[in-house]
Formats: structure tokens, sequence, C-alpha cells
């Protein structure tokens, strides 16, 4: 068989030697006469049919290619509205808008001279004349036409199919007649259980309806799962209040006699009352238009297309899910159509040819929080395939892999974990026998399951979405010099699809900048080829509680700034005890060492904590009476406190005992953990304010106190939506609302500003306090090293959405984990600088010279500025006789 | 490495430093916290002085030449590709114990050697025993 895809591109208008022997039937690909009416443009003129998904993703590729600028472009399509994203429709429940939801820019149409009529569909296909008649009438001459019409929803042919409160689940418009329909609706039935029925049961749940699932098959998501994880997912699922009725058809609607819905009949004669029906029983190619004119369909449906994505007539191609590919298959999700819409594009706009012979149907989301994925041969069909199966019901894992007789990888089933999915698709995608035991593979994360991508060979497809090997992404680094992951996607966009080989792309590019001698650090420093993260878990699983046996079991050499402090940080965290103790001494930064900020001129700051910046007369006159005694510069910060400059090491004891006893304790200015919980006055002062802010700032400034964590920590609380507190730029922000608090997380101020996302709404004060408390573990388990809350945010893997499934839904089963965690920081809280002061071997390192105590630094001067001290500069005049006088002393203050 | 390390201790153990002219005890030897610094005054110089996890002391000048301040005491210590380093608290500058020398950069901002000074000093054998005689070193691989 000759390929096409090797074939040069010719021009479409050309006629085109038939290559594929794939049909029978005769073809027709004969030379058409010159076009009867050409347009006054003598441009050629493609017309698209249809604009969705695929629609859209083949007018980009269109546009990008050699010659597009000799191409009139038309779009014909039936929706009021350009191309969405039909693939998160369920988000538009949410409250992700319609726009959002657009894939068409605004602009793009009109940027590359796109003609795009909205709500008119095509009703009429003249291939001898080459025109298209639309609904309203327009006719419209062709040159080439490309069919891109999608499919429809299949309501199965039962009575009362058409009442009221029915509906299918498809577009835009069919969820704003299901929005509406709910206002009538209290119990709802999905008939269909495969991935877009759970997806409409999901909404409907969500919706407050009483819901139910009616499947056929004996087991939900019959196509892309065996038995046992249809088992488990029907069980996550139930447990979630979903009902569930596997084997079950639906043999009639039942309507009251104002004609809505008030039933549905099953097969097995019972009866199910419903007052809201969401049919989502499959789809059928919409393939009317060419039925009329004669082009070749599938005896199932399906506009019959070569390698091509040509159609019967050469003129004439048809992508996504009106198309029967050359393998005899109707795919209905989206990579393929996208893979078609590159390869038509291609074909007629010269780009380098492609043949589209057929598609990975592999699957990777998420229902109702449970992770489901298949790959390859699911079911297990192949001649002689063996199971190799890991479940656990308790943690709600399920994970098969189908096994060839000659110890290749088919295939697999992976529910409630698919953390592997990444490596495993490609794997059994290259058909080569494993070089990893089976039962290895099978293991979920954390129980000795490979990670790596090492062994998958090159002609490995990484990236299904763009069609990305292995090979190409080595070569990306090697051929074409990326040296970064970021790099290496927009040479090669690989992992810019639906991002699922996120991971395994790298540790592929990691590897090969490694092997090819440029300087990778995946770990800490180049004493810890770990992470943060992956530190934190040693100390954790094993118990670690020094930094010597660490880097003796984990390391090697002595450590240095990077490694020290992120240790010691880890086992402040997870071992309690004060930072000062034992070997924890020698880990700290200076900050910590001395429980103070250093300064440019080697002097310390302190600041005592103003828990929600609520602070009483008293507190402000003890505060300065020590600055004054002391001769300290003070600044209000930032965060609602009052910060005092100047302090020598040997000072901070005594300026810290008079803290201590007025009832101040340290605000952890220093440490990588919590700052403060800035606020607003909030509701007991202010007109507008909703909620107590100020209490709810002290409550959980005086909670996470002490939290030692990979950076900084920021909060703050707004009483109402004026947000005067600005919590949408901090690590984590709360926002009073009437009926209770909004959650946001990952915000950031300095450098790199980013607005905070909303994790939660409406929180009652005790979720809300729960889900900080999951929030801030889960980042300090996972984060590297210096990583804020943002920058996390945006690095892992399902980002927001991720990190909501963790610790509102408890997706990874460790919330129990991360709650005991905080409560025992909580417990075990105690304010460094008394527990300091308590002690005087502690207090003893307070020193300026180990063989001159009480001598401050001779080098430390200070010179008089608006009334206050600052650090004297090099060249400052006074500063040669010595130090200024500075403590206790009368300092000009200006008066006017 | 360090022969100070593998000296028996004893709790009345002095570190001393050795100014050019004589050894001067500056404290006794349990009282440094492996891994971290003090400072001494000796005259008018400001020295920082080290014992490391080994048990071993190092003892370089005190102003960190990048910053002007005297505050390479309170910098951490570790390693880089086997070399006894110490950290600068202010911009993270690496210093090579052994030498003094910035591995890090050539020259502080104001144009001279970013190097440090390097005082001998060692584990005295017996308190109180300061004593005019040469030093023998006691620094890792110092000459």
């Amino acid at each position: 068989m000759t390929r096409t895809a090797r074939a040069p591109a010719a021009p479409p208008h050309e006629p085109r030697p038939q290559t594929t022997d794939r049909d029978t039937k005769e073809p027709t690909m004969t030379p058409h006469p010159a076009s009867p009416a050409s347009p006054p443009d003598d441009r050629r003129h493609v017309v698209l049919v249809g604009h969705g998904m695929v629609g859209q993703r083949f007018l980009e590729a269109l546009v990008g290619l050699p010659d597009a600028g000799g191409l009139r472009i038309t779009v014909l399509a039936e929706e009021p509205r350009p191309a969405y994203d039909r693939v998160h429709l369920t988000s538009w429940f949410s409250g992700t808008s319609a726009d959002e939801l657009s894939l068409c820019p605004p602009g793009f149409a009109e940027e590359h001279d796109i003609t795009l009529h909205l709500g008119d569909p095509v009703a009429a296909l003249d291939r001898a004349a080459r025109t298209v008649t639309t609904e309203r009438g327009r006719t419209l001459p062709y040159d080439t036409l490309v069919l891109a019409t999608g499919s429809f929803p299949f309501v199965p042919p039962v009575p009362g199919k058409d009442a009221a409160g029915c509906h299918v689940y498809r577009t835009i418009e069919d969820l704003e007649a299901i929005l509406s329909d709910t206002a009538h609706a209290s119990v709802g039935a999905v008939v269909g259980g495969g991935l877009l029925g759970l997806e409409a049961a999901g909404a409907l749940r969500a919706l407050g309806l009483e819901t139910h699932v009616v499947e056929f098959a004996p087991r939900l998501m019959a196509i892309q799962v065996d038995d046992g994880g249809g088992a488990l997912l029907r069980r996550k699922i139930e447990d979630l209040g979903v009902r569930v009725h596997t084997g079950s058809g639906t043999r009639a609607v039942e309507t009251r006699e104002d004609g809505r819905v008030r039933a549905m009949t099953l097969s097995d004669g019972s009866e199910l009352a419903v007052d809201l029906v969401i049919f989502s029983a499959g789809v059928r190619p919409r393939d009317q238009l060419a039925r009329e004119c004669g082009l070749p369909v599938g005896e199932r449906g399906g506009i019959v297309v070569d390698e091509l994505c040509r159609t019967g007539d050469p003129r004439v191609f048809a992508i996504g899910e009106c198309a029967l590919a050359p393998d005899c298959r109707v795919y209905g999700l989206v990579a393929p159509g996208y893979a078609m819409a590159e390869t038509a594009a291609r074909a007629i706009a010269g780009g380098d040819p492609t043949a589209f012979t057929g598609a990975d149907t592999s699957t990777k989301l998420k229902l109702f929080g449970v992770d489901v994925a298949s790959f390859g041969d699911a079911h297990g069909t192949t001649e002689g395939a063996l199971d190799v199966l890991y479940s656990d019901s308790r943690a709600g894992v399920y994970r098969k892999l189908v096994i060839g007789r000659d110890g290749r990888l088919l295939g697999g089933v992976l529910v409630g974990d698919t953390e592997s999915y990444g490596l495993l698709r490609p794997l059994a995608q290259a058909g080569e026998p494993l070089r990893t035991a089976p039962e290895k593979l099978v293991l979920p994360a954390g129980l000795g399951a490979p990670t790596g991508p090492v062994e998958l060979p090159d002609d490995a497809v990484v990236c299904s979405c763009h069609n990305v090997t292995k090979g190409r992404i080595r070569a990306a680094v090697t051929e074409d010099g990326c040296g970064s992951v970021a790099e290496v996607k927009k040479c090669s966009r690989a992992g810019t699809g639906c991002g699922s080989c996120v991971k395994t792309l790298g540790t592929i590019v990691n590897d090969e900048l490694a092997a090819s001698g440029v300087a990778v650090a995946p770990g800490l420093c180049e004493h810890f080829t770990h992470t943060r993260a992956e530190l934190y878990d040693i100390v954790r699983v094993k118990g670690i509680a020094t930094f010597s046996r660490l880097i003796e079991e984990h390391g090697t050499g002595e450590g240095c700034d990077l490694c020290k402090p992120t240790v010691a940080s880890i086992l402040a965290q997870l071992g309690g005890g004060h930072i000062l103790d034992g070997e924890q001494a020698a880990l700290q930064d200076t900050n910590d060492h001395f429980l103070a900020n250093l300064q440019r001129n080697g002097s310390y700051s302190v600041v005592p904590r103003v828990p929600g910046g609520e602070i009483t007369p008293e507190g402000l006159i003890v505060i300065g009476e020590i600055a004054r005694d002391h001769g300290l510069y003070t600044k209000i910060t930032g965060g609602q406190r009052i910060d005092m400059f100047g302090a020598s090491v040997d000072q901070l004891p005594a300026i810290w005992a008079r803290l201590v006893e007025a009832g101040f304790e340290s605000g952890h200015a220093y440490g990588k953990s919590l700052r403060t919980v800035k606020s607003c006055v909030g509701e007991a002062w202010c007109r507008y304010g909703v909620q107590d802010s100020v209490g709810l700032a002290v409550e959980l400034e005086l909670r996470y106190r002490g939290l030692r964590s990979p950076h900084k920590l920021k909060s703050a609380v707004s009483g109402c939506a004026r947000e005067c507190a600005e919590a949408q730029g901090k690590d984590f922000g709360v926002i009073a609302t009437s009926s209770g608090w909004n959650l946001y997380i990952g915000g950031n101020g300095g450098m790199t500003p980013r607005h905070a996302d909303l994790l939660a709404q409406d929180l009652d004060r005790d979720a809300l306090i729960r889900t900080i408390d999951r929030f801030l573990m889960y980042y300090i388990r996972t984060a590297d090293r210096l990583e804020r809350t943002a920058s996390w945010l945006e690095r892992i893997e399902g980002g927001l959405d991720h990190v909501r499934a963790v610790v509102m839904d408890d997706s990874l089963g460790i919330c129990a984990d991360l709650d005991r965690m905080m409560a025992r920081h909580v417990e075990g809280y105690e304010d460094e600088w008394a527990a300091t002061l308590a002690d005087p071997d502690r207090v003893r390192r307070f020193t300026s010279f180990v063989n001159a105590p009480g001598t401050p630094d001779p080098a430390v001067t200070f010179v008089p500025e608006r009334g206050q001290i600052r650090p004297a500069r090099e060249d400052e005049p006074d500063r040669s006789p010595g130090p200024v006088l500075v403590g206790r002393a009368r300092l000009e203050v200006r008066t006017a | 490495m360090n022969q100070t390390s593998t000296a028996p201790a004893t709790a009345a153990d002095l570190v001393e430093i050795h100014d050019g002219a004589r050894w001067h005890g500056v404290c006794a030897y349990d009282d440094l916290v492996a891994g971290r610094g003090v400072a001494v005054l000796l005259g008018t110089e400001q020295i920082a002085l080290f014992k490391d996890r080994g048990g071993a002391l190092w003892a370089v000048g005190n102003k960190d030449p990048f910053s002007g301040a005297h505050v390479l005491s309170r910098g951490l210590i570790g390693s880089r590709d086997g070399a006894p380093t110490l950290i600068s608290p202010m911009y993270k500058q690496v210093f090579d114990l052994r030498d003094g020398r910035c591995v890090d950069e050539d020259t502080a901002p104001d144009g001279s050697p970013a190097a440090l000074r390097v005082w001998p000093t060692r584990r005295a054998p017996q308190a109180g025993r300061a004593t005019d005689a040469p030093f023998e070193d006691t620094t890792g691989d110092t000459p």
C-alpha cells in the first residue's frame, strides 16, 4: 500500500491519484471541470462548514501554512457563537462564562481575513456546481469545502423522549435550557453512564438535584474501564449521593397532564420518578449533507475519508466527529479531531503532508473527583492477553495492566490513581517488550512504582495531543538547542495540549540536558539530589531528626546555605522543638539564628507579633518606650506591625525581655513562616463591613504563627468585597461575604505580582479553617525551596483544580494526615523568644564577641536622620572618631 | 583531615588564635557549636571563628568584603566540591575557609581582591596555656 503521507504535497485543486486501497467502492476521483462561477476574488475559496473545536483548529492550522495567503476563507456555522471548548462545557455550570470557554480569540477572524457567518448552517451541497446553500438562503461557491459538522446526541426512540424536561448535553444552549429547567425539577436522571453522561450527572448533582444515572451496559464508562474499575467508580460516585442503575434500559418517558416529565419506565418495568431527563447515550456523526449529495458514508454513519481526510470528492474534506477515518472508526474525542484538522489543512495549504490513519483513544480524566484513565487495549481483547492487577478498595485504587503473551504492555485501566499514566500510555504505544516487571508498573505512586520515562523508546508518543515522540523531544534539546522544559514546549508543542504528559516531558528533557552536559539541578544543591519536597518526605517517613543523619544517608559533603536552612525548616516543621537546640542551631540562616532580621550594617531589626494589626494603646506605648530606650529606629511595616531597627546582637535579649514581659511574642519576621494576617477594621466599625475581619485575622494569625514553610507566608482578611486588606495579593486571603467567607490562594505582591485564585466560596468558619489548614500543609509538603504559593500553584500538575480536589474532596486520601499535622503544630506552638530567654545557654549565644562579651561591634555606627538613627555610610564624615552614641540618647526631633 | 578533630577533647581545652606575634586563648573549645561561628576581637581586629561538624577549627577575617559589615561569623559553613566553605549571611558569597578566597567573585565592589585573611587557630592542649612559641599550624590544608 502506498502511503499518501510520503507523497509530495499536491495542490488540492489538481487531480490527485487515489492512493489508498482501503475502500472497495469505486473511487470518484475524476478531475473536475473548472469552476463555473469563479468569484471576483481570484483567491482559492475554502469554505468550512461548522465552527466547533475541530473547525477552529483547522482554521488555526490553515492560516499558518505557506499557501494561506492565496486563500479566501469562509466559515458557515450553525451555533450563534464562535467555537468554544466543549470538553470543558460542564464548567459553564460552575461559573465559567461562554466567553471564557471561547476558543476563537477576539479579532482572530479579522486578523486572518476570515469571513465568519454564525447561526446560519449549510442546508444543501451541490457538488456539480460547487456551491453550498445555507438555511437562510445564502449560496456560496467553493474551490475546497471542509465539512466539520461534528455529531449530534443520540436520543433513543422511546415514547415521551421529546417531553418538556427532556434534554441533551452538547451545546451551551443545551446547558442554558437545563439550568432554567432545574427551577422546576428536584430529581434528575441521566440516560447513559459514559464519560459525558457522568459529567452531566455531576452537573445535576452540583445543581442540587437528586441524581440518577441509568446505564444500559452492566457497568459505568463501559468503553473506557473494565468491570473492576467500573465497580470502584460506581462506589465512589454512589458515595457522593448519585444513584446508579446499570444493566438498565429506558423503555419510556412518562408525562404529566401538562406534558412535563413525571417518571421514566425502565426496562425491568419499574418506574423512576424524575422531573428532568438528560439523554447522553452517545453521539452520531452529522453526515446528512454528505449523504444527500451522494458522498460515500459508512454503514453506521460517518463521511468516508482517506488518509488526507478527503471524501469521495477530492474538493471536499471531512474532519472530526462527522468523518469515518481510514481505520473505519468515527472518533468522538477531540485529539483525533485535531489531528485530522491538521492533516486536512496541510493537504489544502501546502504544509508538510501528514496522514491520518487512526488515533490513540487513550483517555485520562477526572469525574466526581475520581481520576480515571484508560489506554491501549484496556479490555484485553488481544489474543493471549493477560492481566496484572492491583486493587485496594480501602484507598479507592484500581489498576490493571494488560500484558501480551510476549511481555509487551498492551493497555490498561487506572481508577483512583492515574499518576503513572504519562509513562504507561507511551509504553503501551511503543509496543516493545517491557524492561520493568509489570508487577512493579502496576503499583500506585508511592508504593515502589518507577516514575522515570527513561525506558521509553524513542518512537514512543509522549504527547498524544500533538503527536510528539520521545525522540522529537530529545532532538529539541540536542539539535534545536532548547535548554528548558518551557523551550521544548514552545519548539515541539509537546505538553501544550491536555497537559497530562508534562511530568514525563520534564523528566525526559532534564535527562537529556544532563546527558548533554548541561547542568540541571533538579535537586536542592550539590549536596542533595532531592528536591525539597522529596527531602520532606524522607524526613517524614524515616523519622530523621538531624541534618547529620540526613546528609550522611542521603547526601554528600557538608551542606551549604541552600540545603541547611531548608532542612532546618523541614526538621522544625516535622519535629518541632526549639530551632536553636542541638544541631538545628547550626543550620539556621543568621536571621533565624538570632531570631531577628540582619540589616545592611550588621545590626538587626526586631518585629513583635501584632495579630491582625490590632494593638492596644499600652502595647504601642511599650514598643515606643523600648525603641526609645535602646535608641532604635521605628517604622510601620506593610504587614500592619512595627519594626525596630538598629539593635546589636547583645541588645536583642534585653529588648525581648521587655517585649515578652509586656505580652508580646516573636513575629517571625526573620523566618520562612507565617508573617502577618493583615485585616481591615471590619463590621465592628466599618459602615460597609459584613463580617468580623479583625477577629478572624487574629484567630488565623494565632493559629498559624510559627508554622515553618518553604517560604514566607502572608495572609489578609477583608470584611467586605471592597477588599481593603488586599487579601487577593496574599498567599491565602479571605474576603467576607454576607453568608460566609471566600478563600483565595496563591496571591503575591513583590517582584512578580499575582492575583490569588478563588479556592472556595461562602465557607463557614470551621470549613474555612479546615480548608486553610489543609492547603498550607499540602503546600508545605510539596513545594520546592523558596517557592511561594503563587509559583507553586502554577507549577503543580492540575493547578487550582488539583489543589481543590486534594483539600476539599480529599482526592489523595491525605486530608486526615494533613489535619493531624496542623493540629500538632497548633498544640506544639511556643513563643521562640520566650523559650530562648528562659534558657541561659541559648541567651549566651547573643554575644558580639566571644572573648569580649558586652563590647558592641565597633564598626556599627549610626547618624541621625529625620529625628531617628540610620546606619552611617562608609563615606560619612562624622564616622571616623567612633560610634555615634545612640543608646538612650536624645536625638534632635523635627518640630516642623 | 584535621588534626584538632582527632585529639582527645577535654572540657578545659582552649581555642587559640595566633595574631602573628603569639597565640591568644579566645574561648573554651566546648563553647563552640559545631557548624556555627563566633566573632573574636583581637585588638581592633575582628575574626570569625568556626568549628565544623568534624570538630575542626577555622578562623578568617570577620569583615564581609561585599557589604563592608562585620558579619561573617554569623554565616553558615559547608562545603563546595569537597572544599570547606563559609557563606556570607549578607549577600551569600562563598569563601574557601582554607585560604580565605571568595570562590564566587574575584574582587569586591571597591576593587580590592575578595579574599579574607586567614588566622591560624588551634585547640590548645590545656587550658590557660597561651604561649609565646611560634605557632604550629593546625588548620586543615593551610601551609
